[in-house]
Parts: C-alpha cells; sequence; structure tokens
C-alpha cells in the first residue's frame, strides 16, 4: 500500500506540491490529473528521490520512500519512468533494457523478465541492437517502460507516458498497462495531462491544481462530473 | 625516405603514450565532465611510489603493479575527497563551470608541491623492462627499441581491455549509462556515484600507467609530467573527447605530428606544433575526430 | 546619499581616493615593498584580464601567460628597436596582445569548455618556445626592458622603484577605471547575458559569436597591458618569465579574489603577493625542499578551499557580509 501524507515540495519560492496526503491500494491505478505545472511531476519526483520534499512522509509498504536515495528505490520495488528523456539515446534499445535489470545481478530470472517485456512490446525486439536515439517517440516510450518493468517493480510510477504521442499510440501503451496490471498485480501511479485515457484505465484519480489536490475519488465519478472536467482538465 | 620512415616510427612510442594519458583525461571526462589537471599530479605521485618499490624490490613488475594499484587508489580519493563535495556545491553561473577545473589545478599544485617535498627537485630516471637501444634487422636500425614494443603493446592491451569493460560488462554499462543519463540511471538501480568513482579510479591507474612508461625517456621530476598532460589533453580534444578510440587516434596522430616536427623543424617548434595541429582540428571538425556533433558543449 | 552622486563619478572619485593613498604610502614604506607594490600592480591588470574573459563572459582561459608575453615582447621590441617612449609601448602592448587576442578570439567562438581550455593550454605552452628561438626576440636572454630614471624634478629622494611604482600604479588605475566602464557598458550588458545562457542571448538577437571574439580580445589587451608591466617589474622579457605557472598563478587569483569582481582583482594580487612570504615564514628552519614547494601546496590548497567554501571568492564572501550587515541595518 502507498500511503502519501502531507507531501510538501518547495522549488525555490515555489510551493510545487502542497500537503498532499493519498493513499494507492496495492493492485490498483491511481490517475493523478491537472493542469500543466499543478505539481504533477514534482510529485513523482519527490516519491523516486529526485526532488528533495520539505515536509511530509510518503510509504510504500513499511518502507519510507523519502528517506532512500533515488538508486535505492528500485530494490525496494519501485520504478519511476520520468516524463521527457527516459531512455538513454546513446545505448542501444537491449542496453537500456539490459540496465533496468542490471542491480539483479547474476539472477538467472532476468531473461525471462526480457522475454515477458518483448512480448509487451514486440516492437522493441524487431529493433534490439539497434540505438535507442532512431527509435520513434512511441518505441521510446515503450522502451522506457520496458527498462522499467525490467526491474519487476511492485509500484510503478508514470510520467505522462502519452505525451507527444499519436492517439493509436497511447491507446496501444495503456491498453497494454492496464492489462498488465490485472494480470500481475502490479500498483501504479499514473501522472497525466491526458485525463481521457488515464481516468479510462484508472480506478482512483486525484486532481492537483497549484500543488494541491482539488479533488479526489473513483475515476469513473470524476470522469462524469462535467463541471469538474471544465474547471481542471478544460474539457 | 628512411629518415622519414624512422621519425614516424618515433612518433608511434610516443603517440601511444599520449593516448594513454588522454584516455585517462576521457574516462574522467564522460563520467564526471570534469578535465582532471591533477592527473598529471596523480601520475606523478604513482610514478614515484613506483619508483621507491622499485628502490626496495629491484623489481619491474611489481614495481609497475604497485603504481598502478596507488594510481588508482589516489584516483578514487580525489573523486571521493574534492570532486563530490564540488558537485554538491556549485550552482549555476561561471563560478561552477570554472570550479571543478580550478579545483584540479589546486589540487595538482597541492600534489606536485608535496611530491617535491618528500622527494625533491632533482630528476631520476624510472627504469625501462627491456632494453632502449634501437633494434637492429638485417643490416639496417630502426628507431624502435624493444621497450618501444612494449609500450605500444602494453597500451594496446590497456585499450583492448577496457573497451572490453565498457562494452561488454555490466560495469561497463553502468559507468556509460552513469555518464549519458545520471538520472535514468540511477532510477534504474545504478549507483552513479559509486561507478563515477570507479570511473577516476580507472583513470588514475592509466595515468600512472603512462607516467611509468615515459619517465624513463623523460625523467621524473614533480613538475616533469605537466607536458605529458598537455599533450594527452590536446590528443583526447583532437579525438574528440568522447571516445577512447578517438583518443588513441588523437594520441597518435599527435605523436606523429610532433615527430615530424622535431625531425624537420627542430625540438623548439613542438610546442607550437601541437597547439597548431590542435587548431586546425578543431577548425575543422570542432566535435574533434570523432566526436558527435554538438558534443563539444561542455 | 552615497547613491546621489552618479555611478561614474564614484568610480572616478575611488579611484583618485586610491590614487592618493598609493602616493602617501610609497613614500612612507620601504623600497622593497614600493617594489612589491608594482609587482601586485601587474597581478591586479593581469587579474582584470581574467575576471572580464571568465566572471563576465564565462569562457575558461588558460592562456593568458602566453598573451601577457605578447604584450611584453611587442612593448619591449618597440623600446629597443624602435626607441619609442615607455608610455607608447604600453599602448603597443595592448595592441598587440589584443590582435592575438582577436585570432584566438574566433577560434574560442567556436569552442567552449574543456575544447577552449585545452586549445588555450597549448597555446600558453607553445608561444613562450618560439621566442626561445629567434635571435630578433633575444632569444633565451631575453630583452632589456626598462622603465628608465625618474625626471629630475621629482628630486634625488625619488628612487627608480618609486618611479617604477608610480608608473605600475599610474597603469593600472586607468585600467581598472577603463575595465569598470566597460563591464557597465552595453558591452558588458551583452556579455553578461550570453554567459547566463547563451541560447537565449541568441534569440534576444546578439551576435554571440562576436560578442565572445570581442570579450576575448579586451581581455587579450588587459593582458598584454600587464605582461609589459611585469616586465618592467623585472626590467627584462625573456621565455622563462611566462611559463604555464604564470596562467595557473593569475587563474588562482582570479578565483581567490572572485572571478566575477573587478575590485576583487586587488585581493587577489595581494594575496598572490602573501603567498611566498607566508610560505617563507612558515618553512622557516625547515629543509631546503620544503621552502621550495610550500608556496606551491599553499597556492594549491587555498584554490581548493575557496572552490569548496566559497566558489565567488573573497569579493562574493564580502558581498554576502555587506548584505548581511545591511539587511541587519535595515531592522
Amino acid at each position: 500500500m502507498l500511503r502519501i501524507d502531507s507531501l510538501t515540495t518547495d522549488h525555490g519560492q515555489v510551493r510545487a506540491v502542497d500537503h498532499v496526503s493519498f493513499d494507492v491500494e496495492v493492485g490498483s491505478c491511481t490517475a493523478v490529473i491537472g493542469a500543466n505545472g499543478a505539481g504533477k511531476s514534482s510529485l513523482l519526483r519527490t516519491l523516486s528521490g529526485l526532488v528533495k520534499s520539505s515536509s511530509g512522509s510518503a510509504h510504500w509498504g513499511d518502507i519510507d520512500l523519502l528517506k532512500l536515495p533515488t538508486s535505492e528505490i528500485v530494490r525496494h520495488g519501485v520504478a519511476h519512468v520520468p516524463e521527457g528523456r527516459s531512455v538513454i539515446a546513446e545505448l542501444s534499445v537491449e542496453e537500456n533494457l539490459t540496465l533496468g535489470a542490471l542491480w539483479r545481478g547474476k539472477d538467472p530470472d532476468v531473461a525471462v523478465t526480457k522475454s515477458e517485456v518483448l512480448d509487451l512490446f514486440p516492437r522493441l525486439g524487431e529493433r534490439l541492437k539497434q540505438g535507442a536515439d532512431s527509435l520513434s517517440g512511441g518505441e521510446r516510450q515503450m522502451l522506457a517502460i520496458g527498462r522499467a518493468l525490467m526491474a519487476r517493480p511492485k509500484l510503478l510510477l508514470l510520467d505522462e507516458p502519452s505525451l507527444g504521442l499519436a492517439p493509436i499510440v497511447i491507446e496501444q501503451i495503456f491498453h497494454t498497462i492496464d492489462t498488465m496490471r490485472k494480470a500481475t498485480g502490479l500498483t501504479v501511479v499514473l501522472v497525466e495531462q491526458n485525463a481521457v485515457s488515464a481516468l479510462g484505465i484508472a480506478n482512483h484519480a486525484i486532481v492537483l491544481s497549484l500543488g494541491k489536490i482539488v479533488v479526489s475519488g473513483s475515476a469513473s465519478d470524476i470522469a462524469s462530473d462535467e463541471s469538474l472536467r471544465h474547471a481542471y482538465l478544460g474539457y | 625516405m628512411q629518415q622519414f620512415i624512422d621519425t614516424l616510427i618515433l612518433g608511434v612510442s610516443f603517440g601511444a603514450i599520449y593516448a594513454l594519458m588522454a584516455l585517462a583525461l576521457i574516462l574522467v571526462w564522460r563520467s564526471t565532465r570534469v578535465v582532471n589537471f591533477a592527473q598529471a599530479g596523480q601520475a606523478v605521485l604513482s610514478t614515484y611510489i613506483g619508483l621507491e618499490i622499485h628502490r626496495l624490490t629491484s623489481s619491474y613488475w611489481i614495481a609497475l603493479i604497485v603504481a598502478v594499484i596507488a594510481g588508482g587508489i589516489v584516483g578514487g580519493l580525489v573523486d571521493l575527497l574534492m570532486v563530490r563535495p564540488l558537485s554538491r556545491h556549485s550552482g549555476t553561473g561561471p563560478e561552477a563551470a570554472v570550479a571543478p577545473v580550478i579545483g584540479t589545478l589546486g589540487l595538482l599544485a597541492i600534489v606536485q608541491g608535496v611530491v617535491g617535498i618528500f622527494w625533491g627537485g632533482e630528476f631520476r630516471k624510472y627504469p625501462a623492462a627491456f632494453s632502449t637501444d634501437a633494434i637492429s634487422i638485417g643490416g639496417s636500425r630502426i628507431p624502435f627499441s624493444p621497450f618501444d614494443i612494449f609500450i605500444v603493446a602494453i597500451v594496446l592491451a590497456v585499450m583492448v581491455a577496457f573497451g572490453f569493460i565498457f562494452q561488454r560488462t555490466g560495469l561497463g554499462l553502468a559507468m556509460r549509462a552513469a555518464a549519458f543519463g545520471s538520472e535514468v540511471a540511477q532510477l534504474a538501480g545504478v549507483r552513479t556515484g559509486r561507478v563515477r568513482t570507479v570511473g577516476w579510479s580507472f583513470a588514475g591507474s592509466a595515468g600512472a600507467l603512462a607516467g611509468v612508461l615515459i619517465t624513463p625517456n623523460v625523467f621524473l621530476a614533480p613538475n616533469s609530467l605537466d607536458l605529458l598532460l598537455v599533450f594527452g589533453f590536446t590528443a583526447a580534444v583532437i579525438g574528440g573527447l568522447e571516445s577512447m578510440v578517438g583518443g588513441a587516434l588523437g594520441g597518435l596522430a599527435l605523436g606523429l605530428g610532433l615527430a615530424i616536427v622535431l625531425q624537420y623543424l627542430g625540438s623548439s617548434f613542438t610546442f607550437m606544433a601541437a597547439f597548431v595541429v590542435l587548431i586546425v582540428v578543431l577548425l575543422v571538425r570542432p566535435q574533434g575526430l570523432l566526436g558527435k556533433k554538438g558534443a563539444r558543449r561542455a | 546619499m552615497l547613491k546621489l552622486i552618479p555611478r561614474p563619478l564614484r568610480t572616478l572619485i575611488v579611484i583618485a581616493l586610491l590614487a592618493v593613498v598609493f602616493i602617501l604610502l610609497a613614500d612612507r614604506v620601504d623600497e622593497y615593498r614600493v617594489y612589491q607594490g608594482a609587482t601586485i600592480a601587474a597581478y591586479v591588470v593581469a587579474i582584470i584580464s581574467i575576471v572580464l574573459l571568465t566572471g563576465y563572459s564565462g569562457q575558461v582561459s588558460l592562456g593568458h601567460g602566453a598573451l601577457m608575453a605578447v604584450g611584453g615582447y611587442s612593448a619591449a621590441l618597440v623600446v629597443q628597436n624602435l626607441h619609442w617612449p615607455l608610455w607608447i609601448s604600453f599602448f603597443v602592448a595592448v595592441l598587440g596582445a589584443a590582435a592575438v587576442g582577436a585570432i584566438l578570439g574566433i577560434a574560442a567562438a567556436r569552442l567552449s569548455g574543456p575544447y577552449l581550455a585545452g586549445t588555450t593550454l597549448a597555446f600558453a605552452v607553445g608561444l613562450p618556445s618560439i621566442a626561445n628561438r629567434f635571435t630578433a626576440l633575444g632569444g633565451e636572454q631575453g630583452i632589456g626592458y626598462d622603465v628608465g630614471l625618474p625626471p629630475a624634478r621629482f628630486g634625488d629622494s625619488f628612487t627608480q622603484y618609486k618611479w617604477l611604482f608610480w608608473i605600475c600604479a599610474a597603469a593600472t588605475l586607468v585600467a581598472v577605471g577603463v575595465a569598470i566602464h566597460i563591464s557597465r557598458s552595453r558591452y558588458g550588458r551583452i556579455w553578461r547575458a550570453v554567459r547566463a545562457d547563451e541560447t537565449a542571448a541568441a534569440l534576444a538577437g546578439i551576435n554571440v559569436a562576436r560578442s565572445k571574439v570581442l570579450v576575448f580580445t579586451i581581455s587579450a589587451g588587459f593582458a598584454g597591458l600587464a605582461g609589459a608591466l611585469f616586465s618592467t617589474t623585472v626590467f627584462l622579457v625573456a621565455p622563462a618569465s611566462f611559463s604555464l605557472g604564470l596562467s595557473f598563478l593569475i587563474l588562482t587569483g582570479a578565483v581567490i579574489g572572485g572571478v566575477r569582481s573587478i575590485y576583487g582583482a586587488i585581493i587577489g594580487a595581494f594575496v598572490l603577493i602573501i603567498i611566498p612570504i607566508i610560505a617563507e615564514t612558515l618553512s622557516s628552519g625547515a629543509s631546503e625542499s620544503v621552502a621550495t614547494n610550500l608556496p606551491a601546496v599553499i597556492t594549491g590548497a587555498l584554490l581548493v578551499l575557496t572552490v569548496l567554501l566559497s566558489p565567488g571568492g573573497t569579493a562574493a564572501t564580502f558581498e554576502h557580509l555587506a548584505k548581511a550587515i545591511r539587511g541587519k541595518a535595515r531592522h
């Protein structure tokens, strides 16, 4: 269970995350939606340690995520796919995937995980030896998610996976995430500006505005609340 | 013609050592984006240590191994004690860009000063593993000695070893990931701090090896490796600062160029020649021979 | 109340006050200190050249020692061969070094970071060796460069060292004034914009390459003057005075004084002079190898400490203190 309690993060003078509290049940998907600059990315980056929190706590099981350095979170089952440059262009596709499982050392199951990931994203299998910079936007996102999955995480933090992708690709990726979550009991926190797609696969949702939670509830309730959508989600 | 070939051969053996120094600088540059001017001091210190071990054991090989290990330890310590705190403190602006360079320059001065205090300033000759006389084949002599062959062989072996480590091992992958995408690497579980320290250790060892190989010829004194640093850096920049192969090519190009200048123009032009080679390469290809375009921005 | 006086006038007053202080000091201290004062003056100008280039424009040069050599040699040559007066030779030093600086600057505009550092490093190593080679440049012995005797009207007690100090200090004060003026001008603003964010500056219409060449040229001009001043203090221009160590030394002075601050150059210059003195006191009684090497250790340690504790140098520390005091005074 992911428990976030009054989490606050400041960027200099700006309060990016303002006393945010919510829980995520194991095996469920919570969407974090809101306009640009609402603090969604900052929230995930605080959880993964890329950014220091100012106050509050975040517990995954009985581990306090905020006390861990970034390179340790994956060893506790937490994988973060950051927004934007989330693959290493100078490495090959295969190397990016191998990177995701490096910390597992000589675990023989790594090969199994790899074939599972390639089953999920066959396009990557076709381009294993190619440089990651030769991939299209959608393929890069698949590679980024694949890299995270190579760690066999229990908690997956996804930051705007749909950014810059064509609708068909977005649908494909979200479908894959949803299927995988249902099959493996993965817990997912999905940050998105694309509220429609996110609400489509989420169980719960929280809406952030200026760092604060303004609405939280079940995904279907929020999706059907028109005034809410107008006010915070722009449609 | 014979003279020209002789000159080229001479250039190769020097070029190999420049390539080794270039390698040390490239290793650190790729993992930390810092040019480690203290490399000259680290190499000098390691070479002096090797000299002491040789005095105690009379064994070239034990001294060599100890010097290389010492270089690795010193390199790692420099990262832990100076570079890591530095990268935590500096913000943005010219101070941040200049700070690591200045830090390594300061460290160079400290190391050279301390070395001078303990060992004094006079030149010493570091032993060579093999004969340094020119080889005769048939009736003619080539300006290549068994020791020169050893130099080229060992540098090639080191390059192959590093190449293997970087491209085929998990450590190498971690090092490349940490250098090119530190954030993603951390999220994937790579302890980038430790990996960078390893990079600095490798660089320190490479620098120590370069020092040991060149001091039978160039002699050992606290400042005597400064020139090696300059040439190594020049070679690294010519090669593009990004790849070891580039550094090797840069070292070779510089060695050959300097040998030619030495033969036909005299010794006082060699330094200026290094500058000219550098400028020409950078004007024609600002990213160096093998660098990627845009990669020249720090 | 101070704010009522316009800035240019304020600067002029400060410089005039400094001039008076220097004149008075020169009368009160002994010959050796006066001589050191001249050296400090030369260091100040040299450090200013680094402040302009690195502090204001963000480029790192390890080769300014060689630019000083160009200035020194240009000045010495016109005095020796053309018998031009000393003041003109200073201008020649500035122009000669600036010309070379412009060429370097054109290369520099295309390079950044370590590539620029490497190129200037190679230049610093390469240039002095040229002088060794050509007899027209005096070879290893170099060329004599003399400020001459003080004018008779100053009387008998006006020593040559004092004359040397006056000349160097005057040239330095002029240089400081010019540097401050430049830093406040349009060019200063352009360079600071480029330093902060090259892309943004280019988008704002600044010709980044041209501004880089310009700052390099101007910085070189200051280095040239410093080279001429240095040479006056040793009455000689010779390759050995312009080793790689000199480039590092003035970089050190700039960092310790504060790489962004022109007034910090004065602090940096003082530190450079003090280090050998401190080293001497610390190493008295110890062996010779300690004595020769301690200055290097102290210099290096100061550099590392500055960079770790106060990257902005002493000038930045003073600024923080001043802000803290002003802040407290307001409450």
